[in-house]
Parts: C-alpha cells; structure tokens; sequence
C-alpha cells in the first residue's frame, strides 16, 4: 500500500478501463448512425432517421461521459507518469497533439450540430454532422492506438546516453505495423459493442411488444453487423493481433497462454487455471498443435514457453493476463455464435417470435464490454514488466516526487465520481429508452 | 525552433484563456444575471456549442507543450499534482453539468446543475490563475529537474512555498475577475433582454475591479520576481504585447460606454492575449522558474526535444492550426446573433 508504482498503475487502470466504457460504445455508435443516416439519405425513408435520432440522443449522453472522464487520461502523462513523459513526450507528444488538433476539434465542433441540429440543417447538412462525428472520432481512435503501439513495439526512434528516446522517423512511427492490426482489431470490436448494444434495444422493445417498426430495423442492423464485425474481430484482424504477439512479444504470448514449456506442436489451451509457482494449468482442456497454428500458421512450428526466458522479463500478474486473454477469446466465440443464430432465424423471418433468441440478444449486450476490457488487459499486462517495450520498465515511469498517499487520495476521489457519473448516466439512459423513438413528425 | 515552439505553445495558451475565458465567465455569473430557467437556458445556449472546442484547445494546447517540451511538463504537472487533479475534478463537474442540466424538467435537478457549474467555474479560474501565479514566481526546481509542492504552507514566499500563497491567491482572484468581466461582455455581446441587460450593467463594474487587482497584481509581481521587469526593457515583443492589452483595457471601457458589446468583448479578448503575451515575453527563455537557484530553470532551450521532432510538429500544427480556425469561425457564423432559449427536450 505504500507502494507509490503500485497506485499509479492502479489509477490509471482504473480511470482508462472505466474511460474506455464510453469510446467504445460511441465509435461504434457513430459508425451505425453513418449508416442509417446514409440509408436514410437513399431510400428517403423516415424510419432510419428516427432510428439514428434515438442513437444520437444515447450517443450524445455517452460521448459527454466519455469527454469528462477522457480529461483526466491526458494529464496522468504528466502528473503520474512524469519520468515517462519526460524520456518519451517527443515522440508520443506527437500523436497526443496530433489527435487534439485533427481529432477533439472536429468532434467538438460538430458535436452539437449533430445532436440538436437536425432542424437547422438540410438532411445532406445532418449527414455531413454524422460524417464528421464517425471520421473524429475514428481518427482520434488512431491516435491512442498509435501512441499504445509505441509503447507496446516501439519503432523510429532513437535511444539516446541519457536515457530520452529522440524522434528519428515520424512516419515509420506514425505507420507502426504494430498500431494498423491493433487498430482494426479495436474499431470492429467497437463496432461489435455499438452492434450488440442496438440489437439489444430492438430485442428488449420486440419482447416487450412496443415500438413495432423501430423495434425490428434495430433488430435487423443489430443482427447483421453485429454477425459480420464480430467474425472480422477474430478473423482476420485478433487472428493478426495474435500472430504480431508471437513475433514481437514471445514471452507474452507464453504468458496468455500459461506455457512453461517449449516444444513443436503447441496445443491450445481452452480451459484451465494456472499455477505459476508450479510452473503448470491445473484442469486442462487442450486441443493439440493449434497454438502453434494460430502463432505461426503451421502444426508444427515450436512456440516458445516461459521458462526459456528470464524471469525478470515475465510479465508479472501471469494468472490475470491467462484469465483476460481466456475469456476475451471465449467471449468473442460466444458472440459469433448467438449473432449467428440470428442471422440465421433473421434470414428466415423467425427472430422476431423466437423469444430465447430474443432475451439471449437483450441480455449478451455487456459480452462485448467485457470482451473488450479483457483484450486491453491483455495487452497492458502483456506488455509488463515494460512501459515501453525492451527500453523503459514500468517502475522507471512514474513521477518521482508524487508520494503512495497522493495517488490514493486521487484514486479514491475518482472512484467517487465515478459511482456519481455510472448513477447519472445510468438514470439518463434508462430515460432515453423507456422514451423509446419518436418520429419528427409525431 | 525552440524559441518558436515557445511562442506556438503560449499561442494556444493564449487562446483557450481567451475562448474557456468566455464560458468560464458566463458560469460565474449565470446565477446574478440570469433568474429563470428560460435565462438560464438562454446562457447555456450561448456557450453551449462552444465549450467543449474550447476545452479542445487545452489539450492541444498541452500537447504541444508535451511533444516540445517534455521536461516543462512532466515536472510541473507532477509538482503541482494535487492542485492539478482539482482542476481536473473541476473540468469533469463542470463539462457534465452543462450537458446533463436540461435533459431533466425537474426544478430541483436543475437547481443542482446550476449550482455545480457555477462552483466549479469560480474554482476554476482561481486554480488556473494560481497556476500562473507559480510560473511568474518560480517553484523548488531542484538539480533532478521535478519539485513537489504542498497545496499550501504558510502563504508566505519562500524557497519552498505553497501552490497557494498570498502572491498566487491574488494572480488567481484577478483572473476570476477578468473571466467574470469577460463572461459578462460575451453575454452581453451574445443575449438580449434581461440578460443582456444585467450582463451589461455588471460588466463595467467587474473591470474597474479587474483594474484595481491588475494594478496591485503588477506591484505584487515586482516584489516576487523583479527580473520580469528588467527583461521587460530589453524585450520589444513585450512593448508590443503591453499596448495590445492597454488597448484591448481601452476598448472594452470605450465599448462599454457606447453601448459596443462585441467590441467590449473583442478588447476584453485583446487584454487577455496581451497580458499573457508579455508575461511570456519578459520570461523567455524561461518556462519553469527555479526558486533555489536559476541554474535549475527549465528553458525553451534545455527542455526542448530533438530538431526533427520539433520540425515534424510543425508541419502537422500548421495544417490543423487553420483547419481549428476554420470549424471556429465556422461554428460563430452558424449560431451567429442573439441567442435564444431552447425549446423542452432540446438544446443546451
């Protein structure tokens, strides 16, 4: 508990994870409000607009949560990461300017014309809102994904005697292969959240037996993106994801996976808990050779286990990285599956009675959340014990004179804001939907 | 380059004074000038499409800041840690109380969100003003490049004085009062009716105080860091900066007398960026004072980053730069004219 290291981890983790909530939600969101608005524009049909008018409003209150507890992210660079920031903000002070002045100043501009301009503007106005709310938020997306590329595969820059990394190649930085697979692999997953979260309203109105019209388009959009992003989520884009930690972080895929062993024929681990002091997965439930298949695209190839590598290079929290990794990729099958399914009966114009199908989709809505959280958590334990990968451990980070006590004072004053903020906007959600749609013309 | 950095980063500084300035005045006096929940509605209308871009520009602001000069940030961020998560709380309360306020028609709910943004702007100001104060008097920079500080001790100078003393206290109730006269002739400029009415009568008021503190305020400065005003004779940049805001004091009195609220609003505007300008000019080269010993400062030049950093920097910050401008003017020009209440379940 005196362990000044051990709050700032914890308060970053904690305001990032309870952050990143919102984002996700909202760039899935303004990608299914381009769509409607675009279908809308096509077909001339009110009933996409009405649809997109009810996301917006659910979008706006999200996307207000989202900025509020986005603030404080920016200033923990400085104020808890200060040795960090000091050795690094050349290079990552890049994207996070960068996605101040390309991406918050589009969003914010737009934002409310988004929200409460609709009568003001032409209908081809309106959609150039959404435009730019998608392409913001999208953008500033990149940014971060950039900047957690860095740190997880740092490229183009240059090491120098005091310590500082120096910028040495702006764009092999900015165009890290590392942040292109991780980005797709985030905005589908975030796409997954908007797709389950809309196909969850039309599931919950369906059964509920209101909002007729409205009830079944969110069904229908829900169902079909949430089938075709939750497969991209996996493949190709995790399957990259996967195959870029085998090559670049070994001893992080051994981790994931609880591999102590080395060998050709790598199976893969489906069930099990792993016993670090042991060295072992107790109860496992493996399927032969298809780790190996999965890292390197062959049987046989051999995948490393964590005893050929120091011990002062494992990421130290094993059993929590296994578990986040284990039941991001259980939890991904499982959504695949159910989207499937109603796909399926969709298809076949029998969702709408079908009612287990129909309360499975209203209650699966937090599998993406969840899903999401345990891919970050994968890859900020993954990436310890390093700040930056190979060049700057993590207890070399932190601000030096910020004491254990600060950090928990501020911790604890957020968790106390955050009750507050999860309060509101859990009561101004639950208005939203109890409001339901409304036409314009109603 | 450095030198140019320098002036980018006080640029955008300058501008989010400026631009936050405006809606952080207008929730410092929302409760005196506006009365009923149509008033009420009337002021968050005003600054509602505009607050959040506005807040944009202190991030980027601060992103400059990170990828020019690390150093500057890193120590003074985390030296003033407690004092900065104030001001985050603060933001947090007071961006959501602007934007959940009206989704609610219950009195009480929004008596409360009233209140909280009222709050949060009066701290505000006085913590950013604070800040200033800091960086014109210096903090305990010591050889490893940070310092830590308590949010007060004795407020009394010092080699190891609070965020908070009587110097920073006093640089903070002059921005409060220059961000209340401010909000007051953006109301003034932007509403019509009651609001207009009482934002301009409080106006002038409000900027025989910002007079009054601005003098002792600049008396005060003398005493902490006479060195300020040496560099002020040898810096014309800072002759220049010093009639921007002598003229902008001007305009916002002459605007005031005849009735001109945008070009009251717009000299109010001018005082701000020159006042700050100068204040950077006579520091140059410094960005962070040592109170221990100035071979401990950190500079524009010995906390700068690499050449080919601050070159890419630039050329990105000249594309969206403009790009900024652009959506700003963009923004002014659709919600040009008064300003008038939202109907229920809509707006601000």
């Amino acid at each position: 508990m005196g362990d000044p290291l051990f709050w700032h981890r914890l308060q970053f983790g904690f305001t990032a994870t309870y952050h990143y909530l919102f984002p996700q939600l909202t760039m899935g969101l303004a990608f299914i409000i381009l769509v409607l608005k675009a279908m809308g524009l096509k077909t001339g049909e009110a009933r996409y607009n009405d649809a997109a008018r009810f996301w917006i409003r659910i979008f706006g209150i999200n996307f207000a949560v989202g900025v509020v507890t986005g603030i404080p992210l920016e200033f923990q660079f400085g104020t808890n990461w200060a040795r960090f920031s000091r050795l690094s903000g050349g290079i990552i002070g890049q994207t996070l300017g960068m996605e101040g002045m390309f991406a918050f100043f589009l969003e914010s501009s737009f934002l409310g014309l988004l929200i409460w301009g609709e009568k003001k503007l032409s209908p081809k106005g309106h959609f150039g809102a959404a435009m730019a709310l998608w392409l913001g938020s999208w953008l500033s997306g990149y940014f971060i994904v950039a900047t957690n590329a860095f740190m997880q595969h740092p490229v183009g820059y240059t090491l120098l005697p005091d310590g500082t990394l120096q910028l040495q190649s702006f764009w092999a930085f900015l165009m890290n292969p590392w942040a292109h697979v991780q980005y797709a692999h985030t905005m589908i997953a975030s796409v997954v959240t908007g797709s389950f979260v809309v196909a969850a309203i039309g599931a919950f109105w369906t059964l509920k037996g209101i909002h007729g019209e409205q009830a079944r388009l969110n069904l229908r959009v829900g169902t079909i993106l949430g089938l075709v992003f939750s497969v991209l989520v996996a493949f190709p884009t995790g399957d990259l994801q996967g195959k870029q930690v085998a090559k670049h972080q070994p001893i992080t895929l051994a981790a994931m996976e609880g591999r102590f062993e080395s060998g050709p024929r790598a199976s893969l681990t489906l069930i099990g808990q792993p016993d670090v002091a042991q060295r072992k997965i107790e109860n496992p439930v493996k399927v032969p050779a298809v780790l190996s298949f999965i890292a390197y695209g062959t049987f046989s190839s051999n995948v490393r286990g964590l005893q050929e590598f120091p011990e002062d290079q494992w990421p130290q929290n094993i059993e929590l990285l296994y578990y986040s990794f284990h039941i991001m990729a259980g939890l991904g099958t499982i959504m695949i599956a159910l989207m499937a399914l109603a796909a399926l009966l969709l298809w076949k114009g029998k969702l709408d009675g079908n009612r287990p199908v129909l309360w499975a989709l209203m209650l699966a809505f937090p599998f993406p959340y969840i899903a999401t959280t345990a891919g970050w958590a994968v890859a900020e334990f993954g990436r310890q014990p390093w700040l930056i990968y190979g060049v700057l451990r993590t207890v070399h980070g932190a601000s030096p004179t910020v004491h254990a006590g600060h950090t928990a004072f501020t911790t604890l004053g957020f968790a106390g804001i955050f009750v507050v903020l999860s309060a509101l906007w859990l009561y101004l959600i639950g208005r939203e939907i109890a409001h339901g749609p409304v036409s314009r013309h109603a | 380059m450095e030198m140019l950095w320098f002036w980018l980063v006080s640029v955008m500084i300058a501008i989010y004074v400026v631009l936050d300035g405006f809606d952080f005045g207008a929730g410092i006096l929302h409760l005196f000038v506006a009365k009923t929940n149509e008033e009420r509605r009337e002021v968050l209308g005003a600054i509602g499409p505009f607050w959040d871009g506005n807040e944009v520009w202190l991030l980027a602001g601060g992103g400059s800041l990170f990828l020019a000069f690390p150093k500057v940030l890193a120590a003074g961020f985390s030296g003033f840690y407690l004092a900065m998560w104030l001001v985050v709380w603060c933001l947090m309360l007071r961006g959501i109380s602007i934007e959940f306020r009206s989704h609610v028609e219950d009195r009480l709910w929004r008596a409360f969100w009233d209140g909280t943004f009222a709050v949060s702007s009066i701290l505000l100001p006085v913590l950013l003003g604070a800040a200033l104060g800091n960086v014109l008097r210096g903090v305990p920079l010591d050889a490893s490049g940070y310092f830590g500080m308590a949010l007060w001790t004795n407020f009394r100078m010092g080699p190891q004085p609070g965020i908070l003393d009587w110097y920073t206290l006093l640089v903070g109730v002059l921005v409060l009062a220059t961000m209340a006269g401010h909000g007051a002739l953006f109301l003034a400029w932007k509403t019509a009716g009651a609001v207009h009415e009482r934002s301009r009568k409080l106006a002038g008021p409000l900027w025989l105080g910002v007079l009054v503190l601005w003098a002792l305020a600049t008396f005060a400065t003398y005493t902490v860091n006479s060195g300020l005003f040496v560099n002020w004779q040898k810096a014309p940049l800072a002759w220049l900066a010093t009639a921007i805001f002598l003229g902008g004091l001007g305009a916002v009195f002459a605007g005031l007398r005849q009735e001109r609220p945008l070009t009251a609003f717009l000299g109010s505007g001018a005082f701000i960026i020159g006042i700050l300008a100068a204040s950077a000019a006579c520091s140059y080269p410094v960005m962070l004072k040592s109170t221990l010993d100035p071979a401990y400062d950190l500079t524009a030049l010995n906390a700068s980053v690499g050449q080919h950093g601050l070159r890419t920097g630039l050329v990105w910050w000249f594309i969206g730069f403009p790009l900024a401008i652009g959506y700003l003017t963009f923004l002014f020009r659709f919600h040009r004219g008064k300003v008038k209440a939202a109907a229920e379940g809509e707006g601000y």
